[in-house]
C-alpha cells in the first residue's frame, strides 16, 4: 500500500469508529477522537461562505467536547433519538509531516422514538488530523452542513 | 366540577387573561386571520440589521408573518421594504437571502422594479413587430408593490403594513427601548446565522419567550451551574399595552440558597471541565447574566453572558415555525471577547445548553393537548394582570402577548 493509501485507510478507519461512538451512544468515547487542544465546531455551507465564525456547537477543547456530553447525560432535556452517520471515502487535500488535512462527506439519518424516521443532515467533515504518536486524531473537525436549518434541536453531536 | 366540565364550561377565552384556549395554537383558519390584521396590522415586524444592507442596492429577504418581503437600501441611503412579489403573475421578485442590484427584474416575464419596489418598466410593452403587447391604458407607474413603513432603532429595522402603528420608540415603551439601545449600543456584527424549524405553532414560542418562570426549571444547565436561577436578582418589564417586555437576571450574590431544594433542576455535583466556556466578561457593567427582550408579535434579543442573539419567529402552517438565530458580535470586538462570544454560544441556538428545550418544548404542548381544542392552558402566576414585577416567577409577560393579540384579532 503506497503511504498515501495508507492514510487514506487510516482516516476511513477513524471516521468508521468516530461514528459507531456516537451512533452506540458511547458519547462518553466521542471526546478521546479529539487532541486536548483542538477545535470542533458545526457549521454551515453559507456561514463558510459569508465568513461568519460562530458555530451552533464550538469547542477548543477535548474537556469542553466532554463538558458537553455530561450536559447531554445530566442536564439537557431532548426525546429519545438516534443517529446513523454514513460517512463517504476521505478526500486527501493535504499531508506535512503529522499534519493531514482531509475532507469526508457525511449524512445522519435520525430515528426517533416514536418511530419517525429523518435525512437529518448533510454535509461534510473538513478535518486536520495529527498523528499522536500512532493514533490519528482531530486537531479540528469542522462540521460543515450543506443547510443552515436544523429540524427541531440538534442534541447529539454530529 | 372536574377538569372536563370546567374545560367545556371555559371554551374559548375565560376569566380575563389567565386562560388560553388550545385551540388558538389548532386552527389552521386563524393564520389566514393573523396574517391579514396581525402581521399586516398594527405592529413593527423585525426585518434586518442595517449593517445588513449598508451600500446602495444591498438588499435581504425576510418574512411579515407568511409574507416574503425585500428590504433594500435605496439610491438615496434610505431603507426601503416591499412585498417580495411580481405584480404581474404573483412570482418571487428576489430569490436569494441577500444580494446587491441597481434594480430588480422577476425572471418570469421580465417586470422591472427600482429599488423602492416601484414597477419600471415591462418587456414587450409595446409588442413585438407592432404585434400583441399591452393596452395603450397600461401605465406602469399605476403599480407598486405593497410598501413597508420603515423605522430603525439602535441599527434594527423594523417595517409595518398600518398607517395606525404608532412610533416604534413608543410602540416598545421606556423600558424596552432602553434596553435595547444598551445591547445595541455599538455597531452589530452578524457573526453566525442558523435557523432552527420548530414543529409547533408559533405563539407557542412567543409564549416561552416572555415566559420567565420556565428558565430555570426546564433549562436544567442554568439552575445546575447557577447561571439563572429565580433567586438570583432581577425581573421583568412589560409595557404598557403588553406588547413587549425586557426580563433580567443579574449575577448572584451568594453561591448557594435553598429555592431548588429537592427539584430535578438541582444536580450541585456537576461542574464543568473547562469552565472557560463561562468566563464571561461584565461588558456593560451592568452585571446583567441574562436579559431577553421581545417586540410583538416576532422579534426576540437576548444577552446570556456575552452572547448577542436575535432571534426572529417566522410561521410556516399552523403547526409549524421557522425561528431564525441570528448572532451578533461588535464590530469593534477585541479578539478575546469574540472568542468569549464564540464560546459562549454553546449556551444558545438550536444546540445550546439553554435553549435546545425550547425547540421541542411547544411540539410536547402540541401533542399533549391534541384532543382538547376547548381545553385551556392556566397563566396565574404573578397574578392575572399585565404589570411589571420585581420577581421573574410570574407569566405577566406571556399575558401581555394575550392581551394585545387578543386585542388585535377581536377575540
Amino acid at each position: 500500500m503506497s503511504p498515501a493509501s495508507e492514510t487514506l485507510f487510516r482516516i476511513a478507519a477513524l471516521n468508521a469508529d468516530y461514528a459507531a461512538a456516537i451512533d452506540d451512544d458511547r458519547l462518553e468515547d466521542w471526546p478521546a477522537f479529539f487532541l486536548e487542544e483542538c477545535l470542533y465546531k458545526i457549521t454551515s455551507a453559507d456561514n463558510l461562505r459569508d465568513g461568519n465564525e460562530a458555530g451552533i456547537v464550538y469547542a477548543d477543547s477535548r474537556a469542553m467536547l466532554a463538558d458537553r456530553v455530561l450536559a447531554l447525560r445530566r442536564a439537557n432535556i431532548y426525546e429519545r433519538q438516534m443517529y446513523r452517520h454514513i460517512v463517504g471515502t476521505p478526500r486527501l487535500t493535504g499531508t506535512q509531516a503529522a499534519d493531514i488535512t482531509a475532507e469526508t462527506p457525511f449524512l445522519v439519518v435520525r430515528t426517533m422514538r416514536d418511530g419517525r424516521i429523518d435525512l437529518f443532515v448533510a454535509g461534510r467533515y473538513r478535518d486536520r488530523l495529527y498523528d499522536d504518536a500512532g493514533a490519528l486524531r482531530f486537531k479540528e473537525r469542522i462540521v460543515i452542513c450543506d443547510s443552515s436549518h436544523f429540524d427541531t434541536l440538534v442534541a447529539i453531536p454530529l | 366540577m372536574d377538569q372536563m366540565s370546567i374545560d367545556a364550561a371555559r371554551g374559548s377565552w375565560p376569566k380575563g387573561l389567565t386562560r388560553v384556549p388550545f385551540q388558538v395554537y389548532q386552527d389552521p383558519s386563524l393564520l389566514e386571520q393573523e396574517q391579514q390584521l396581525l402581521f399586516e396590522g398594527p405592529v413593527w415586524n423585525f426585518l434586518c440589521i442595517e449593517t445588513d444592507i449598508p451600500n446602495p442596492g444591498d438588499w435581504r429577504t425576510t418574512f411579515v408573518g407568511r409574507m416574503p418581503v425585500v428590504v433594500v437600501r435605496t439610491d438615496a441611503g434610505t431603507i426601503a421594504g416591499f412585498e417580495n412579489r411580481c405584480l404581474h403573475r404573483g412570482s418571487l421578485i428576489c430569490l436569494d437571502n441577500a444580494g446587491n442590484a441597481k434594480d430588480f427584474t422577476c425572471v418570469y416575464h421580465a417586470w422591472r422594479y427600482d429599488l423602492s419596489g416601484n414597477l419600471k418598466s415591462i418587456a414587450f410593452r409595446k409588442g413585438v413587430n407592432g404585434k400583441g403587447g399591452m393596452p395603450d391604458s397600461f401605465n406602469p407607474d399605476d403599480h407598486a408593490t405593497r410598501k413597508l413603513r420603515i423605522e430603525t432603532i439602535s441599527g434594527l429595522v423594523f417595517g409595518t403594513f398600518s398607517d395606525a402603528t404608532p412610533d416604534i420608540e413608543s410602540f416598545i415603551g421606556p423600558e424596552v427601548s432602553a434596553a435595547l439601545r444598551k445591547t445595541a449600543s455599538r455597531k452589530l456584527q452578524v457573526i453566525g446565522r442558523f435557523t432552527e424549524v420548530l414543529p409547533n405553532n408559533w405563539k407557542l414560542y412567543a409564549e416561552n419567550v416572555r415566559d420567565t418562570y420556565h428558565a430555570s426549571l426546564l433549562h436544567v444547565f442554568f439552575a445546575t451551574f447557577r447561571i439563572n436561577r429565580l433567586s438570583q436578582g432581577g425581573g421583568v418589564s412589560v409595557s404598557e399595552t403588553g406588547a413587549c417586555h425586557v426580563s433580567t437576571t443579574l449575577a448572584p450574590t451568594q453561591e448557594t440558597d435553598s429555592a431548588y431544594d429537592g427539584m430535578r433542576s438541582v444536580d450541585d455535583g456537576l461542574l464543568l471541565s473547562d469552565p472557560t466556556m463561562l468566563d464571561a466578561e461584565d461588558e456593560h457593567g451592568d452585571r446583567v447574566r441574562q436579559q431577553i427582550l421581545s417586540v410583538f408579535p416576532s422579534f426576540a434579543m437576548q444577552r446570556t453572558y456575552n452572547v448577542m442573539a436575535i432571534r426572529q419567529f417566522v410561521p410556516r402552517g399552523v403547526d409549524k415555525t421557522d425561528l431564525n438565530w441570528i448572532y451578533l458580535g461588535y464590530a469593534d470586538d477585541t479578539p478575546e471577547l469574540r472568542r468569549r462570544r464564540l464560546k459562549q454560544l454553546n449556551l444558545a441556538g438550536p444546540a445550546g445548553f439553554v435553549s435546545m428545550e425550547d425547540g421541542c418544548i411547544g411540539n410536547f404542548v402540541e401533542r399533549g393537548s391534541v384532543a382538547a381544542p376547548k381545553g385551556v392552558s392556566l397563566l396565574e402566576m404573578g397574578g392575572g394582570g399585565t404589570e411589571s414585577q420585581d420577581t421573574r416567577a410570574t407569566e405577566t409577560a406571556i399575558r401581555g402577548f394575550w392581551r394585545v393579540w387578543r386585542g388585535i384579532m377581536g377575540q
